[in-house]
């Protein structure tokens, strides 16, 4: 990747353009070849492309349906580690229950880039956020339960006091067996 | 490719190396020394015995106050034996007999032992049994040979006794079964067979008994009888010539007893020295035809001129001291005198019966830290050309023993420190521009070669020789004995009271005395006679903003061995050891506490408690009094009682009224009293705990994250109570007369916070108390063992602050100051363990912070520091703990504490008539510096966590450098070789 980054960067000289300009009449300057007529793509143009345009939505919907869901095959997969690790505290455990931590939280950052390909003005995409919303934050509470079994929340009172310092008394009394 | 090859051993080995760290609980054997030291000492000579013959290795024999034989080069005074004898097997008399045993007789005049001169083993010991107590006798005289045999003639216990010097039998015996009979001496005159006993009965009667060496046969008693009485010092003039004092002390008395015939001749001292006034005092030595007495001060030296008559040979107001006399030839007898004059110290060796030449005669210049001339010891040799010279053992006020040859100091020991009164710590001064700072910094090539020959010994290439310079450079190193404070706080000075009433500092890093002080408050005055230095407490310990003051110590002592004899307080500069100031007090101090307040120069405030009760404040100053005053009605004090079983305590009331008023002195009312009824219960011993001692917590997580709060006061006294039938020794009594009742008692209110009692146990009680949990060890009558019990001491009252909520917002008033007038309500627990040792002193591990889990310090009997980590005396240890407990790290429970042999703090050392224990923090949280003093001194430090927060002491910073240097060329390297092979594919 880095490499053909690199290569792509500065150091070029000349280029080819493959890209398809034919749709583009206007940057035409070639005569089109004999035979050729572009009527006939342009004739049916709203029928076809509405009913593409159904299908690609349709298609879009479905499949934001599907990134939504995707998160509920990873819960499984990360109860099934986390019953695998088990309850005491080691490496293991800990970079499971971490990982189980932050792939919700990184996914919840990158709701708008999961769904960005979907945005169309006809698909619906509230629905399938919340749902995708929804199952990783319930990746994220299964994480934090499995801190919690680990025992790394500071939900007990031990966890508040174990450093509190002894309280001071007032009197002081000193003395002992005479010298 | 190249790279790789050679970076996977080397990681390998880092890791190696780094796992090599793993901590472990004892010493390796290349790791004793680098951390502890031990020194060993002997106590202050009581008696000197010099072993000279003309083959085998000089020495000379001492027997010391503190129950030690030893046996000293006398080249170097370096020790080539010693045995301690028990605390009660004091050492009578000491002599050679044939040249090579050691005879000594202890106990009172009851065990006399034959050691082996050379090596110091034991070769017969044999009890001497009598009638009744008297002064004990050792003589081993040189012509009672029979054959192979030599004498021994033994008084002691009202008998004569002549023993063997092979096997130790007793040959004969002869009783003086006399009732008032008082021996005070026993005499062997040269060249017969007799045995002169003599001595006084019903204090006017002068008794002398004549006795047949060979058989013990009666030859002879006479008795004479004097108005005027006798006081008890004599002085042997001749073999039979003594000289007495009357009961007036104004009258010498010349008794000859020559051929059995008694007769007396009295001298008034005011005829031989017209201004003697008040009673005289005779100096006990044994140089024929002289001796000495001493009135206001001033010693005079009469001799004895046939027929009883006295002439004043010498009057001298300096110090004097007076050896015994040595044969040195055919007839002659000489011995030594030392007096002192200002600064300088004049021995002479004279003949005795020709006082006015001098053998020799020197002037000696003497620190003055060592005080005045105890004892002086003479023995001589030979010159080359064949003229007598002499050399003199000393022994000086301060204990210390020095051996003068020639008019030099040839050796010197310094043996006050066999006795420790009492020990605190000073800091050292901070690393200034200023301060000078002892070689330390070496060059960078020095300091490369000693980190590469570390590292050849890591790697396993260093030969013998270098493994040997490698050890030698971590024993020495300089880092460990500056004379600044380190990062770490391992290095203090040690303070320490000897009895001598002298302050000696020891640099923890390698023990070594660094300053000396002899009180000059303690020493003897008109004011106060007999000064007894008791102890040690910080008095100014600077930080924060009184950082230009030099630390101090407060020495307190006593004019007097009776409680209310007036106190003397010292101040000592610790970096300095210059006394700044001195106080004679005009009340006796009976109690010194130590408040928990200071002043604005960190000087800590102190209560002094009188005999009469009264309260007085120091430092005398208005700001300590405006400190005081405002703490004023909380500061209480108790006092045990021991004698009458008795536990008081009382408030501060209002100003002294009566002679001694001042505004500095208050008196005080009773509030409470505890009384132990004296018929079932006797106080053995009462333990608090330590003033300065840090907890980190109130809170003990348990299993299942439950909390326990720990009741933590500073006022919490242990006391141990035993029957009175039971505080004998062990076995003295029943299982059924015998019990042991301990109590918790709180100071301020005198509330009984616990008791519980131990039937069938007895004392001797050792006890410790830290944070909010006491051990206490003692013996089990029913089981013949010893026990160790541990009470946990719990505050119930708070165990329902369990609201997280109110926990994590501090809606609670757990650190909220306290009064123990709420009455707190206190839970316990407790368990008992069987131990296999008997203890002598028990401590506990303190550090900076107090998070690091507890050891206990066991001084067990055979004189070494065993380490028991405090979980094996937690009473919430059961048989069978559950898998939580586990976790938490209880010890499944075992009817014995487990002893590891690993864990002696002292690893093959013994720290010979160990006392005490005291534990310093270092500033490092784990670390704790271990302090054991008897009559040896032992300091060590200890990890009782190991080391967490630091590197270990061998660890190889140049293998760390070197590591890194390679990573980073390794990187730089890939880096330009992926670089190239990158250009290479792009022109591909």
């Amino acid at each position: 990747m880095e490499k053909g980054k690199g290569v792509m960067g500065s150091g070029r000289r000349w280029a080819v353009d493959f890209s398809d300009n034919s749709t583009a009449p206007s940057s035409r300057d070639i005569p089109d070849p004999p035979g050729f007529t572009r009527a006939s793509v342009d004739q049916d143009d709203s029928t076809v492309s509405r009913q593409k345009k159904d299908a690609e939505s349709n298609w879009k919907a479905q499949k934001a349906w599907e990134v939504a869901q995707a998160p509920f095959k990873n819960l499984l997969m990360m109860g099934f580690m986390m019953w695998m690790a088990g309850n005491t505290v080691h490496l293991f455990s800990i970079g499971i229950t971490f990982s189980a931590l932050w792939q919700p939280i990184s996914a919840l950052q990158g709701v708008g880039k999961v769904f960005e390909p979907y945005k169309d003005s006809k698909v619906e995409l509230l629905g399938p956020k919340l749902l995708f919303i929804a199952l990783n934050l319930g990746g994220l509470a299964l994480g934090v339960w499995k801190l919690n079994t680990l025992g790394l929340l500071p939900t007990h009172a031990s966890d508040w006091v174990s450093s509190l310092p002894p309280a001071q008394e007032v009197e002081y009394s000193g003395g002992g067996i005479p010298l | 490719m190249a790279i790789r090859s050679f970076f996977v051993p080397f990681l390998l080995f880092v890791l190696c190396f780094y796992s090599s760290l793993c901590p472990v609980l004892s010493l390796y054997e290349d790791q004793v020394g680098l951390m502890d030291w031990h020194q060993q000492y002997i106590g202050k000579v009581k008696q000197a015995v010099f072993s000279t013959q003309k083959t085998g290795r000089r020495r000379v024999i001492v027997s010391t106050e503190e129950n030690v034989i030893a046996s000293l080069d006398l080249r170097h005074g370096e020790i080539f034996w010693r045995h301690l004898l028990g605390s009660n097997d004091v050492i009578d008399g000491i002599d050679i007999g044939l040249g090579k045993y050691v005879i000594t007789l202890s106990s009172g005049g009851s065990i006399l032992r034959s050691w082996n001169l050379p090596d110091g083993q034991l070769v017969w010991e044999s009890f001497l049994q009598g009638p009744k107590q008297s002064k004990s006798f050792l003589l081993v005289p040189t012509n009672l040979k029979t054959e192979k045999d030599n004498e021994i003639v033994v008084f002691s216990n009202g008998r004569l006794h002549a023993v063997s010097c092979i096997d130790g039998e007793v040959l004969w015996k002869k009783d003086f079964e006399a009732e008032s009979f008082e021996v005070q001496q026993v005499i062997k005159p040269p060249g017969s067979d007799l045995i002169y006993v003599v001595g006084f009965a019903a204090s006017s009667q002068f008794e002398m008994y004549q006795i047949n060496a060979r058989n013990g046969e009666l030859l002879k008693h006479e008795s004479a009888t004097l108005s005027s009485g006798f006081l008890r010092e004599v002085s042997l003039v001749s073999s039979e010539t003594i000289v007495a004092l009357d009961s007036t002390g104004s009258i010498l008395l010349t008794i000859s007893f020559q051929n059995g015939e008694i007769s007396f001749q009295q001298t008034p001292i005011s005829n031989l020295y017209e201004d003697s006034a008040g009673p005289a005092v005779i100096i006990p030595s044994s140089v024929p035809g002289i001796f000495a007495i001493k009135t206001n001060a001033i010693t005079i030296f009469i001799r004895v001129i046939g027929e009883g008559k006295l002439e004043v040979v010498e009057k001298t107001n300096h110090e004097t001291a007076v050896s015994d006399a040595l044969p040195i030839s055919e007839g002659e007898q000489a011995f030594a005198l030392i007096q002192h004059a200002g600064g300088e110290m004049h021995l002479a060796v004279k003949l005795a019966h020709d006082w006015d030449s001098n053998l020799l005669k020197e002037s000696i210049k003497m620190d003055q830290q060592r005080g005045l001339v105890h004892k002086v010891f003479i023995n001589n040799y030979i010159r080359t050309d064949r003229s007598h010279g002499f050399r003199v053992l000393i022994v000086m006020e301060d204990h210390s023993l020095l051996l003068l040859q020639q008019g030099l100091i040839v050796w010197s020991r310094e043996d006050g420190l066999a006795s420790i009164i009492d020990v605190t710590t000073s800091e050292l001064p901070l690393e200034r521009d200023g301060v000078s700072v002892a070689k330390v910094e070496h060059n960078l090539f020095e300091w490369l070669e000693g980190h590469m020959l570390k590292l050849k010994g890591t790697l396993m290439l260093a030969s013998p020789e270098d493994v040997a310079a490698i050890q030698s450079m971590r024993l020495k190193s300089s880092e460990k004995s500056k004379m600044t404070r380190d990062h770490n706080g391992f290095r203090k000075l040690l303070v320490v009271l000897t009895r001598a009433g002298k302050l000696f500092a020891l640099h923890t890093g390698d023990g070594r005395i660094v300053w000396s002080h002899l009180l000059r408050s303690l020493h003897k005055s008109e004011a106060c006679q007999s000064p007894i230095g008791l102890n040690l407490y910080q008095w100014q310990v600077p930080h924060h903003h009184a950082m230009d003051e030099n630390p101090s110590v407060l020495v307190v002592s006593r004019c007097g061995p009776s409680s209310d004899a007036p106190g003397v307080l010292s101040f000592v500069d610790t970096y300095t050891g210059k006394e700044l100031s001195s106080l004679s007090l005009a009340h006796a101090a009976t109690q010194v506490i130590p408040l928990p307040y200071t002043d604005s120069t960190e000087q800590r405030l102190h209560l002094l408690i009188d005999s009469d009760k009264h309260a007085h404040l120091y430092p005398k100053t208005s700001e300590a009094l405006n400190i005081f005053k405002r703490e004023f009605s909380n500061i209480y004090w108790y006092s045990v009682e021991g004698h009458n079983g008795i536990i008081k305590g009382h408030a501060l009331k209002c100003k002294c009224t009566g002679k001694v008023a001042d505004e500095f002195c208050f008196d005080t009312r009773e509030l409470w009293s505890v009384v132990f009824p004296s018929e079932s219960e006797k106080i053995i011993a009462t333990v608090t705990r330590k003033l300065n001692e840090v907890v980190h917590t109130q809170a003990k997580v348990i299993a299942d994250q439950d909390v326990m709060y720990k009741y933590i006061s500073k006022n919490v006294l242990f006391v141990a109570t035993v029957a009175p039938k039971g505080s004998g020794e062990i076995g003295s009594v029943t299982p059924e007369e015998s019990w042991l009742v301990a109590y918790l008692i709180d100071t301020v209110t005198g509330r009984i916070l616990h008791r519980v009692t131990h039937h069938g146990a007895q004392g001797p009680v050792h006890a410790v108390f830290s944070e909010n949990w006491v051990v206490y060890h003692y013996f089990n009558l029913r089981a013949h063992r010893y026990e160790m019990s541990v009470i946990e001491i719990y505050d119930q009252s708070r165990a329902d602050n369990k609201d997280v909520w109110k926990l994590v917002l501090g809606k609670h008033n757990l650190t909220s100051p306290i009064s123990l007038f709420s009455r707190p309500e206190v839970i316990t627990k407790s368990q008992s363990y069987f131990f296999t040792h008997s203890v002598k002193a028990i401590a506990v591990t303190s550090t900076a912070k107090g998070i690091t889990s507890k050891q206990l310090l066991i001084g067990t009997i055979g004189d070494q520091v065993l380490a028991l980590d405090k979980r094996f005396l937690d009473p919430r240890r059961s048989v069978n703990p559950t898998q939580a407990e586990k976790e938490e790290g209880i010890i499944p429970l075992t009817d014995s504490l487990p002893i590891i042999p690993q864990s002696y703090v002292t690893h093959a050392l013994r720290v010979e008539g160990l006392r005490g224990i005291v534990t310093v923090p270092a500033k490092l949280e784990s670390t704790t510096l271990v302090f054991a003093h008897g009559v040896d001194l032992f300091f060590t430090q200890l990890a009782p966590s190991r080391t967490y927060d630091s590197l270990t002491e061998d660890f190889n910073y140049a293998l760390l450098l070197i590591t890194i240097v390679a990573l980073v060329a390794a990187i730089f390297v890939t880096w330009r070789l992926s670089e190239r092979k990158e250009l290479q594919e792009k022109w591909r």
